[in-house]
């Protein structure tokens, strides 16, 4: 990639000024029982992290938002605070609401900039837990874990720790050296993390369950699924998640630059995937989903800045065959104009083809983005309970199946449990740490 | 993580933040939930005479968008039984015995009458007795509070009929409605005062309302002076404190009041010389939880400054507050502006051109954009540009080399006259 693209993924937002955070801060009501602090799937004490801000008391500050959200840098930069902290606040009523994220920022930079390591593990308890994964699921109920005074490990497959938020979100909105700083915040408490370690391949689920008092399962989910159309194996094809990987870790070697592209899907990945292509220098970028704006799983503030980015959408659009010339690379992109009919059995309607409705699309890249699969090889080699690949927990105590295996994060996500969201992940990661200490603890109270 | 403990005359606290004499010491009831929260320790509202509370009896100052910058009530003493605040008092300190629990006390100028409450009051077991000299409004008017606070004399007097019966420390609050704080401080010492505290609340008339033309607040149509308080008495109670934190007869600690608000306003009152603070109407506008971050805020800053407990900050800017005549009279700063980071908003430029030394220029550079430059020569260093700047950092304030020796005036007054006893 050369100097100029990369300056395309630098972070789109600049952070908040110091006057800017001194003139926001100082707005906020300090209310008491504050609504913000519910809506936070974390709980984190909102009003008391701004005031600190106010008073200049800025690593306090970032300690009130780590304490209770060991990712909380990531999540002042993804978290769809429209509809999470920001949209709680009593000023929706009166005024603005407080820029809750863009304040979050702020002292997490402070931090940051800092260096300083925020919090000190626990006197050792001599109890051992894997966590499997370093995502936000992962590093969280390590980092928990580590303070109730557990030796941890975290077994990552991956050569660098953070999970999607290192390697999955776009670096102009959440730039890698956010997600590294949270993992060596957990590292520095002691919690080994061991990159570059796949469970089931490098390492066996027996010998962790051997070894270890307990083990957390946070491994999120796999690829994007195939299409199961014809021309998948095309050059020009690109699973989205690998394409955002590749652009992330600067390894991206094709060419978009003048590029038509499709994306197809509506998610986060789906945005991700277009604003990046937009940012590599493609021409043209459209995203064909089969259903409508109203049923895309986006959240409205992705979707208003992908259509800032000029990203065009094309609604009622599902994608038959992918054509390609006689080199293997692909030309067109066939789609078929959809109609919704009533809902189906998950409540959203059901888009149905519209019989001979089928037209080309010139296409230089069509990026896949319709949502990822399960890890169902490693979910089975723990013989863990699921429906569909989906872990299944007790939603109290995320115990599964196996009395010493817990799972939280985007493994447990899915059939109208939970939200893909980097502050749930983070969230069942504590309480799933919570839940072992309250476990092991009996344990251990009724052996002695 | 520094050592916060504090001890004010042999009264010892967990930290140096403690819940003034007013509102929200009123109960046991609130003095628990505040010690709960993290107050290191409280002073009770004032115990003496009977009276009789009106309805209303606040004000708030608002500022622009900035509510309570200043507060004032006419709130007299406590209005609850004496028996029933000392039943409390004593279950108060049963339950919290590593807190300080100290009372307020405030009964008419006669030696028995101080006496007895201060046996009554001591029986149930307290950390401290502050005597109220401060109260300006209702008390005064029946020879209590600011009417004896205001004569040195009667300070010393009560004081020392106080120190005849008390076992504890005693602590006197002074009145700000004075010209000269240090003549009844030094007063209370020659009373045999263990400390003093300043500054009870300030006179004031909050406002008028625009529609009735009644005072704010009003009671039943009529208003009466109150007591002013909050963040914008805070410079006024730190000039106080700093002079008598310097006077060489105030021999005795002090407990430091008056719109202290954070931790930063805590740190520069122990700067200037307070042992502690005491904290009302920040409690009032925001409730207990407020004394987390100043914990926090301080025990951080203590860190950052590598100093262990907060001894090592008190006082520490006592030396540098002085007397006028003499200061450095060749030390010469001028004010500097960050092209980079200014927003033309040409505050200063209005400030310095109609109210200062018309020394800020304004500027157009060859692409045509406006930039604002300080014309060094004539600018006499006032700071006025840099306090409107909106934007912290834009304008500094940095020092030039003097044109001459340092020379105060005293040391001027003194060099002329040896000159003029010479020729
Ligand atoms: C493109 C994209 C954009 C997104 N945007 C947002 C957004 O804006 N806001 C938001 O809140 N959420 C967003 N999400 C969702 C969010 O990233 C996830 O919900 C969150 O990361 C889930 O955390 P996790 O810890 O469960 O899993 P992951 O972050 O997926 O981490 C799982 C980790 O486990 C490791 N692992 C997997 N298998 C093994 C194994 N066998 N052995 C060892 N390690 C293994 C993986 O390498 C990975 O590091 C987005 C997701 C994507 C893909
Ligand atoms: C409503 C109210 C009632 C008060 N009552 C008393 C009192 O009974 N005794 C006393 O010594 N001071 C009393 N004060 C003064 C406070 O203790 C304190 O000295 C003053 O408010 C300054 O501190 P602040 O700026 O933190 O509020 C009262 C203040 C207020 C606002
Ligand atoms: S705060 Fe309001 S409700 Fe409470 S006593 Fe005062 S006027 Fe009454």
């Amino acid at each position: 990639m050369d100097d100029r693209l990369r300056h395309n993924f630098a972070e789109v937002y600049p952070g908040f000024t110091s006057t800017q955070a001194m003139d926001e801060s100082n707005r906020c009501l300090f209310c008491y029982d504050a609504p913000c602090i519910t809506a936070c799937p974390t709980g984190i004490n909102i009003p008391s992290f701004i005031k600190k801000i106010a008073t200049g008391n800025l690593k306090g500050s970032a300690k009130v938002i780590m304490d209770a959200n060991p990712v909380g840098a990531s999540c002042a930069r993804v978290c769809p605070t429209v509809q999470l902290c920001e949209g709680a606040c009593v000023l929706n009523d009166a005024s603005e609401p407080i820029a809750i994220g863009m304040l979050q920022r702020f002292a997490t930079d402070a931090a940051i900039k800092s260096g300083e390591r925020l919090f000190a593990p626990g006197p050792s308890n001599g109890l051992k837990v894997a966590v499997v994964g370093s995502g936000p699921a992962g590093l969280s109920a390590a980092r928990e874990l580590a303070r109730f005074g557990y030796s941890v490990t975290i077994y990552e497959a991956k050569d660098k720790p953070g999970g999607l938020d290192t390697y999955g979100i776009v670096s102009f909105r959440l730039p890698q050296e956010i997600s590294l700083w949270e993992a060596e915040q957990v590292s520095r408490m002691g919690v080994e993390i061991r990159t570059g370690v796949r469970v089931g391949v490098d390492v066996q689920p027996e010998q962790l369950l051997e070894k270890y008092n307990a083990v957390v399962l946070a491994v999120g989910m796999g690829q994007v699924p195939n299409l199961g159309i014809e021309g998948e194996n095309l050059e020009g094809v690109y699973d989205a998640i690998d394409l955002i990987e590749s652009v992330k870790t600067d390894a991206f070697t094709g060419d978009m630059d003048g590029a038509r592209v499709v994306v197809i899907g509506a998610g986060n990945t789906a945005i991700d995937a277009a604003t990046c292509s937009v940012r590599l220098g493609a021409g043209n970028v459209k995203i064909a989903y089969r259903r409508t704006r109203s049923e895309m799983t986006a959240y409205d503030f992705e979707y208003s800045f992908a259509k800032e980015d000029g990203v065009e959408f094309r609604w009622l659009t599902a994608p038959k065959r992918i054509i390609g010339d006689e080199s293997g690379k692909v030309t067109h992109l066939e789609c078929v104009r959809m109609e919704l009919s009533e809902a189906g059995k998950d409540g959203r309607p059901v888009p149905v083809p519209i019989e001979g409705s089928e037209f080309l699309m010139e296409v230089d890249a069509v990026i896949k983005a319709i949502g990822q699969t399960r890890l169902l090889g490693l979910i089975e080699a723990f013989s863990l309970d699921h429906y569909k690949g989906v872990v299944t927990v007790d939603p109290r105590t995320y115990r599964t199946s196996h009395p010493k295996v817990y799972a939280a994060g985007d493994v447990i996500f899915g059939h109208g449990q939970g939200e893909a969201m980097v502050v749930s992940a983070a969230q069942q990661g504590k309480l799933t740490a919570h839940e072992i200490h309250r476990q092991l603890n009996r344990q251990t109270a009724e052996t002695a | 993580m520094a050592d916060l403990r504090t001890d004010l005359a042999g009264i010892r606290s967990p930290n140096p933040f403690w819940l003034a004499s007013a509102p929200p010491t009123n109960t046991g009831y609130q003095v628990q939930r505040a010690f709960d929260a993290g107050w290191g320790g409280a002073v009770w509202k004032t115990l003496g005479s009977l009276v009789i509370n009106t309805t209303s009896r606040y004000g708030g100052y608002n500022i622009g968008n900035q509510r309570v910058a200043g507060f004032n009530n006419i709130e007299l003493i406590s209005d609850r039984p004496l028996e029933v605040n000392l039943k409390e008092i004593y279950e108060t300190k049963k339950m919290f015995p590593n807190h300080a629990l100290v009372v307020s006390l405030m009964v008419e100028p006669k030696r028995e009458a101080w006496h007895e409450i201060v046996k009554r009051v001591e029986a149930v077991g307290v950390d401290g007795l502050e005597l109220n000299f401060g109260c300006p409004h209702g008390m005064a008017e029946r020879g209590m509070g600011s009417a004896s606070g205001q004569v040195p004399a009667l300070v010393e007097a009560q004081t020392s009929w106080v120190k005849e019966a008390a076992q504890t420390p005693v602590i006197v609050k002074l009145t700000p409605n004075i010209t000269d704080i240090t003549a009844t401080a030094v007063a209370a010492v020659q009373g045999g005062a263990d400390a003093i505290s300043l500054i009870n609340t300030i006179n004031s008339l909050m406002g008028v309302d625009l529609d009735s033309w009644n005072t704010i607040p009003q009671v039943a149509g009529k208003g009466a002076h109150g007591g002013y308080c909050g963040p914008a008495v805070k410079p006024i109670a730190l000039s106080m404190l700093a002079e008598c934190a310097r006077h060489p007869q105030v021999t005795v600690p002090i407990s430091g009041i008056g719109g202290v608000s954070t931790w930063k306003d805590a740190a520069e009152f122990l700067l200037m010389g307070a042992t502690g603070v005491q904290v009302c109407t920040a409690a009032m506008h925001h409730g207990f939880r407020i004394v987390e971050d100043m914990i926090d805020g301080l025990s951080n800053y203590l860190d950052e400054k590598g100093l262990t407990s907060v001894d090592e900050l008190i006082g520490k800017s006592v030396s540098k507050y002085t007397n006028w005549g003499d200061l450095d009279l060749n030390y010469r700063i001028v004010a500097r502006i960050n092209t980079e980071t200014c927003i033309n908003c040409n505050k200063c430029h209005i400030a310095c051109e109609d109210t200062s030394h018309q020394c800020i220029e304004r500027h157009m550079d060859v692409e045509g954009k406006p930039y604002l430059k300080v014309r060094e020569d004539d600018c006499v260093g006032c700071n006025l540009c840099s306090i409107v700047c909106p934007v912290d950092g834009v304008i500094s304030m940095v020092e030039v080399p003097p044109e001459a020796q340092p020379m105060t005036w005293n040391e001027r007054v003194k060099a002329l006259s040896a000159v003029g006893s010479g020729n």
